[in-house]
Order: C-alpha cells, then sequence, then structure tokens
C-alpha cells in the first residue's frame, strides 16, 4: 500500500511524534499558520502557548535540561524567527539539545523582502549546531529526523529548521519514519582511545595532589555518568569541584565536594585547583569565569580532559592528556582500567592534601553576617534551600548576583535540578526556562530565584503561567540594583554607580495581581521563613518579593584577569588587592 | 593577561564536506566569527555522485590557534574530514592566473617574451592585447605578474591555491 498522502505541515507533526515529541512551545504567526492547523486537529502534542519567542526558546531549554529530552520550539517567520535568536545562543553556549522551528515565507519570495520575511539561515548559522532550509516536503521528514539526531548527539546544541510556507502547504508521500534516516556523515567519536585511558591511570596514580573538576557534560552525558564521577571520585578519595553548568552532576553534600569553582568560587575549591599536582576536567571548557589568569592556573599540574568535543581540548588550557569521547563512556573506561590495574594513590600525600584542603575549608569563605534588621540576599537563599530541600525541587536563576549566591548557597545533590544561564548569562533566562521545567514536571516544586532586574526581562511569561495554571515561584533577591553591575562598579569603576540603579520599579505584588497570580513581599528575617512556607504551599503562580540589604557584595570573588589565589574573601579584601589593568579589560 | 607570544605559522589545510547550501557560508563564518585569519580559499565540487566539495584553506595563527581552526572546521555538522597538509607530509600547490595586458609596439613583444619564458599560455588575442593563462605556484604567478605591470597590466584573475598530498594515498 503507498503512503498516505500528507502536507508538510501534516508530514511535521508526525515525524515530531515519531520522534518521541509531546510538548512544543511556541507562538503562531503568518508563515507557520499551515502547522497551527494541524496542530489543531491532532491530540498528540502540547503546544504550550508563550509570549515571546526568546520565552519559547529558554522554556525548550528548561524542559530539555531538566529531562535530558529535545526541546522543541516553533516560532513564525522574521520577527518570530529573529526574537529566538538569544534563547538559540544560549542553547548553543550551554550545549542544550533543541530543535527550533522556523517559518518562512513561500520559496518563490524569498530573497525579494517580503513581509516578514528574514535571511533566518543567514542569521541563526553562527548560533545553532547546525540549520536547515528546507526546499520540497519530499525532504522535509529526512532533515527533521536529521534535525533531532544533530541536536542530541555529540555535544547537544540548538539546530534550526526553516520550513516556507508553500512547503508546508504542498502534499507528498515521502514520509519516512526516524528509524529510516542516518545522518550522511555526521559521526561525533563516542568511545574513548585505550592506550589513552592507559596514559591517563599512569598519570593519576603517580598524582599527589589530586583534583576533579567537573563541568555540565557530566550532566549532559546522562544520569550514568553522574554515577560513574561519584564512583570515580570516592574510589581514588580525591576531591571534586564544579563548575556553574555542572552543580549537581557531583552531590554537594559529599565530604569529597569543594562546591563550585571559578570567580565566585569557594576558597577551597580555587586553591586546591591552583595547588594540585594532577587535574581530571570532565566534561568541562576552561571558561575564562572558570581559569581566571591563563598563566597562572594551576600551575604544577598535570591536567587530563575529558572532552566530546575536540575543539574544547587545548583551546584555552594547553593539556596534557586529552581523552575524546563520551563523559560516561570515558568514565566507564577508566574506572575499569584504573581497578583492573588495582591501582592505588598514595594514601599518605592524599591525607596530608585533605589536611591542607580542610585549613583552605577553615576559612569559611561564604559567611556572610546577618543582622535583625534587613534580610541578607544570602541568607534568603540558604532559607530557601533548607526549606525546599527535602521536596521535589527544581531551581532555575536568572543572571547576575543572585545567581551566583543561589550556586553558592543551593546544595544540589542531583542532576538536572538546576537550570541557569552559564556561558551566555543571559539575563530573562530563569523565569521561561522555570515555565518548560513546571510543564515537564507539573507535580514538582520549581522556582525562579530572580533579581529584581532580570525577572522585567521575560516578564510577560506571567500570561502564560496564569494560562496553564503553572503554579512556577519567582523568588525575587530585590536589591534595587543591577546587583553585579553595581559590584563591577564599586570595585572597579570607583563607586560610579552609572544607570544601575532601577529608579521606577514595579510593585511586585500588584504585578503578580494583575496577571492572575500570586504576590507576596518580605523585608524582616524574622519573617522570612513563613513567607518563604507560605510560598511553596500556594498551589499557584506566586512571586515572593524578597526586600535584602542592596550593598551586599558577591564573596568570594576572583577579579577579572586575576590568579585563582587572588581571591577577594570579602569587602575588607578590596582595598588591598585591586584589578590589573590588563584585568580591566577582560569582561 | 594575553598569553605569551608564539610564532606564526602557515598551513595549508584540505577540507572535505558534503555540497549542502550553505557550507561554504559556515567555513567563512567560522573564520570570521572566531577571528581567524584566511589567506586563500578555494571550493569545488570534486564528487558529484557522493556530492562531497573540497576546500583548500591557506591560513596563519600559533600552533594552538591552528590546531583549534583544524577542531572548529571538524565540528561543523558537513564536514567529513579535515587534513593539514603542511604537517602531514609533502604536497603539491598550485594556482591558476588569468592576466591580461594591453599595450603596443615593443611592450607587447616584451610581455609575450616573458610569457614564453614563464611557459604562460596566450588563451585571448587582439592587436592590442593578450590574456595569459598561467599555472603554478603562487609565488612564481606573483613574480609574473610584477614583470607584467610596467608592460600594460590591466586586469588579473587568480583561482586561490589548490593542494594535495604527494604519494598515493588519497584523502
Amino acid at each position: 500500500m503507498a503512503p498516505a498522502q500528507l502536507t508538510g505541515a501534516e508530514m511535521l507533526i508526525k515525524a515530531l511524534v515519531d520522534q518521541g515529541v509531546d510538548t512544543i512551545f511556541g507562538y503562531p504567526g503568518g508563515a507557520v499558520l499551515p502547522i497551527y492547523d494541524a496542530l489543531h486537529l491532532q491530540n498528540s502534542l502540547r503546544h504550550i502557548l508563550v509570549r515571546h519567542e526568546q520565552a519559547a526558546v529558554h522554556a525548550a531549554e528548561g524542559y530539555a535540561r531538566s529531562t535530558g529530552k529535545v526541546g522543541v520550539v516553533l516560532v513564525t517567520s522574521g520577527p518570530g524567527a529573529t526574537n529566538a535568536v538569544t534563547g538559540l545562543t544560549d542553547a548553543l553556549m550551554d550545549s542544550v539539545p533543541v530543535v527550533c522551528l522556523t517559518g518562512q515565507v513561500p520559496t518563490h519570495l524569498i530573497g525579494n523582502d517580503a513581509f516578514q520575511e528574514a535571511d533566518t539561515t543567514g542569521i541563526t548559522r553562527p548560533c545553532t549546531k547546525h540549520n536547515y532550509l528546507i526546499k520540497s516536503v519530499d525532504d522535509l521528514a529526512r532533515i527533521v529526523h536529521e534535525a533531532f539526531y544533530v541536536a542530541r548527539s555529540g555535544r547537544p546544541g540548538p539546530v534550526v529548521v526553516d520550513l516556507p510556507k508553500d512547503v508546508l502547504q504542498a502534499k507528498s508521500r515521502a514520509y519516512v519514519a526516524p528509524t529510516a534516516v542516518k545522518h550522511r556523515s555526521y559521526r561525533p567519536r563516542l568511545k574513548p582511545d585505550r592506550e589513552a585511558i592507559e596514559t591517563a591511570v599512569d598519570m593519576i596514580a603517580k598524582a599527589k595532589r589530586p583534583v576533579i573538576y567537573a563541568g555540565g557534560g557530566v550532566i549532559n552525558s546522562g544520569d550514568r555518568a553522574s554515577a560513574l564521577l561519584r564512583r570515580l571520585v570516592r574510589g581514588l578519595g580525591a576531591p571534586c569541584t564544579t563548575t556553574l553548568m555542572g552543580l549537581g552532576g557531583f552531590p554537594a553534600s559529599d565530604p569529597l565536594s569543594l562546591g563550585m569553582l571559578g570567580m565566585h568560587g569557594t576558597y577551597e575549591a580555587n586553591l586546591a585547583m591552583y595547588n594540585s599536582d594532577l587535574m581530571i576536567a570532565v566534561g568541562a571548557r576552561f571558561d575564562d569565569r572558570v581559569t581566571g589568569r591563563l598563566d597562572e592556573f594551576a600551575p604544577t599540574a598535570r591536567k587530563i580532559h575529558i572532552d566530546i568535543d575536540p575543539s574544547s581540548i587545548n583551546k584555552n588550557v594547553i593539556v596534557d592528556l586529552p581523552l575524546i569521547g563520551d563523559v560516561g563512556r570515558v568514565l566507564d573506561a577508566l574506572i575499569k582500567a584504573w581497578n583492573a590495574r588495582g591501582a592505588k594513590l598514595s594514601q599518605r600525600a592524599l591525607k596530608a592534601w585533605h589536611k591542607q584542603i580542610d585549613v583552605w575549608r577553615g576559612r569559611d569563605c561564604l559567611r556572610y553576617e546577618q543582622g535583625d534588621k534587613v534580610i541578607k540576599p544570602q541568607y534568603a537563599i540558604q532559607r530557601l534551600y533548607e526549606l525546599t530541600k527535602d521536596r521535589d525541587t527544581y531551581i532555575t536563576t536568572e543572571v547576575g548576583q543572585h545567581q551566583m549566591w543561589a550556586a553558592q548557597f543551593y546544595k544540589f545533590e542531583k542532576p538536572r535540578r538546576f537550570m541557569t544561564s552559564g556561558g551566555l548569562g543571559t539575563m530573562g533566562y530563569g523565569f521561561p526556562a522555570a515555565v518548560g521545567v513546571q510543564i515537564a514536571h507539573p507535580k514538582s516544586l520549581v522556582i525562579d530565584i530572580a533579581g529584581e532586574a532580570s525577572i522585567l526581562m521575560n516578564i510577560q511569561e506571567l500570561s502564560t503561567v496564569a494560562q496553564y495554571g503553572l503554579p512556577v515561584k519567582i523568588f525575587i533577591i530585590n536589591n534595587h540594583y543591577m546587583g553585579m553591575v553595581r559590584q563591577w562598579q564599586e570595585l572597579m569603576h570607583g563607586g560610579r554607580y552609572s544607570h544601575s540603579y532601577t529608579a521606577a520599579l514595579p510593585d511586585f505584588v500588584k504585578l503578580a495581581d494583575a496577571f492572575g497570580a500570586v504576590g507576596m513581599q518580605v523585608s524582616r528575617p524574622d519573617q522570612l521563613d513563613d513567607k518563604i512556607l507560605e510560598m511553596i504551599e500556594t498551589p499557584r503562580p506566586v512571586i515572593l518579593d524578597c526586600l535584602v540589604d542592596q550593598k551586599e557584595n558577591c564573596f568570594p570573588m576572583i577579579p577579572s584577569g586575576a590568579a585563582h589565589y587572588e581571591m577577594l574573601l570579602g569587602p575588607a579584601d578590596k582595598a588591598t588587592k585591586r584589578a590589573s589593568e590588563e584585568g580591566m579589560v577582560l569582561v | 593577561m594575553a598569553p605569551k607570544e608564539q610564532p606564526i605559522e602557515k598551513r595549508t589545510i584540505a577540507v572535505l564536506v558534503d555540497n549542502e547550501p550553505g557550507v561554504l557560508a559556515r567555513v567563512i563564518g567560522l573564520f570570521s566569527g572566531r577571528g581567524y585569519n584566511i589567506e586563500s580559499l578555494t571550493v569545488s565540487e570534486v564528487d558529484p555522485e557522493s556530492q562531497l566539495s573540497r576546500i583548500t584553506v591557506i591560513t596563519s595563527g600559533t600552533a594552538q590557534i591552528l590546531e583549534q581552526i583544524k577542531a572548529q572546521l571538524g565540528r561543523l555538522v558537513p564536514v567529513r574530514r579535515v587534513s593539514d597538509l603542511s604537517m602531514e607530509g609533502p604536497h603539491v600547490e598550485r594556482e591558476l592566473a588569468l592576466v591580461k595586458v594591453t599595450g603596443r609596439g615593443n611592450k607587447r613583444v616584451e610581455s609575450l617574451r616573458i610569457a614564453d619564458i614563464f611557459r604562460a599560455s596566450v588563451v585571448d588575442s587582439g592587436h592590442e592585447h593578450f590574456v595569459f593563462e598561467m599555472t603554478g605556484k603562487s609565488e612564481k604567478l606573483d613574480v609574473f605578474i610584477d614583470l607584467m605591470r610596467p608592460l600594460g597590466l590591466v586586469d588579473v584573475s587568480r583561482t586561490g591555491v589548490v593542494a594535495i598530498a604527494r604519494g598515493p594515498k588519497g584523502l
């Protein structure tokens, strides 16, 4: 029997369903009307109507990062596609698998400056892992399946599929199932080189001051990779620090955990990196926020770098041994080789190393003083953590001081529980991401830890949570400033607070009310717990506007251009250590 | 602090790609977006049946940057193979130029004489002009073009460098 004749739009829906998609985040428009028509006539796919295309991509990212599945976005041509660009770039920087379907003007109008035409494949070429323009309905199913394969394979990333309207309306019998599609050239390398694994065992066995530095690749590789990382760390008895993207990849409560490293990382993590003689980087990319000054980055360490992306090797830091492959597979091979060899680290050296680390831990670098009048932002997040840690909780953040405090004070035990914009640093990420997480986990507690400036960048999504009855919680750490900008202006620009104070903030309680959500405010430390509990117990979307100390800075801090040992530990430190001129140039 | 100064090297890199729309833009965009140099770039389909194109790019940078360039090229989805011809043994590089020289009398005769020495062939001629075709190493083309300058050089079109490894093995 010949396959049924389908329109391009129908074929697209069928392809999505066959890919196991259950939810798409989108916004309609002229060029995608045929798809919306096809959506209307089926029940397999749920469409979540967002209020801005950027939010659609962030929601898909939240969905993808909290589930491990590919997030799917549907937007129209022109402004629909250009609005999605920030989200796509965010997904590229943080390696999030997303397929973004964009409408396009009909093929005969492409290049004519038609209404709502944009060169979408041109614009998104540098901000996607790959993109496609479908010119014939006969190619549609194959390309959509390929897009999913590319998005999720190797180092994951966003893929755009541009769909001209006439292609969506044309009919064809050329539907193919996902299993029939094989990409003709893209085969990322997953299995590590055996010899390199043996060399790694040799290198590790000689270590006296080992440190494991784990990144988002651990989480992207799947839950098994996190389990293997735990096994490796505990098997070696070596300390483990994680990047912002790696939080949850190794349990924060484990005695071997050093917490986060980098610009706002812990004293013990950064000094352990600086003083180590062997570093195993696991699915991490030596980002400038992690390394600080490059020529003083872990100068005495021999470095092993596990990564699926060969371009991550030697990009910022020259390593001694690359292990290219999927983190889970590499860790598996490494642990097997280590055990087969019966290798063991020198226990005497390890003991001395841990003793040193305990001295650094003793500095208690995250210490802050909570008085009885004003809520300290750190205290707000610490209380939020204490009151939600025994629940099934997912945390997202916006970008800035609150994000760093969340990374420092919220302790993540499991992967896929923390969604934040790491690479691109996108203000406005957290709330729509929380929408995506809540859609994927309707029964869980989903909290966006926000700043009062960032939350305004995608505040329109309150309308989305109202429409779908999503009980997302927005916990605003409100200090009236773009806090991180203010902090840099204080530390590096002579306290000239140029345009970092928000003089006309909305009344967040009334704002919540206007959108049909619940608004609350708290300003006194003794009322904080009650308000947080009230927020948690309210089965509706809630904004909790938490007024905090306006001048609090985020410490520890490595000023840009400084080395790991040049951390500022608190306000008293800043007089003695100033950012270098070279550092001032850096972002 | 900026990384320590490293010597700048020049490399000839061959890239085998799926011949699909936008693939050249991806490669060029990669170079411009990441601030890499392109000294020469050529592209053409080399296998219509399996729709493969070959890009030859001459680039320069420090050893670390050159490694990055190759890794970043390898990361592009339609890229099948990246080969550093400069590093992987001896190879042959050739470029083709079409050179138009306009003049009369002695200059015209002289241009023909030099073309003969360089084994350039005449592909178009009139009473007042020649178009020479010349193939060779880029440096040889440079010298020829310089010699033609005082003799009435009016137009030059060059292909950019194509390259292939010596010996029996394919890419």
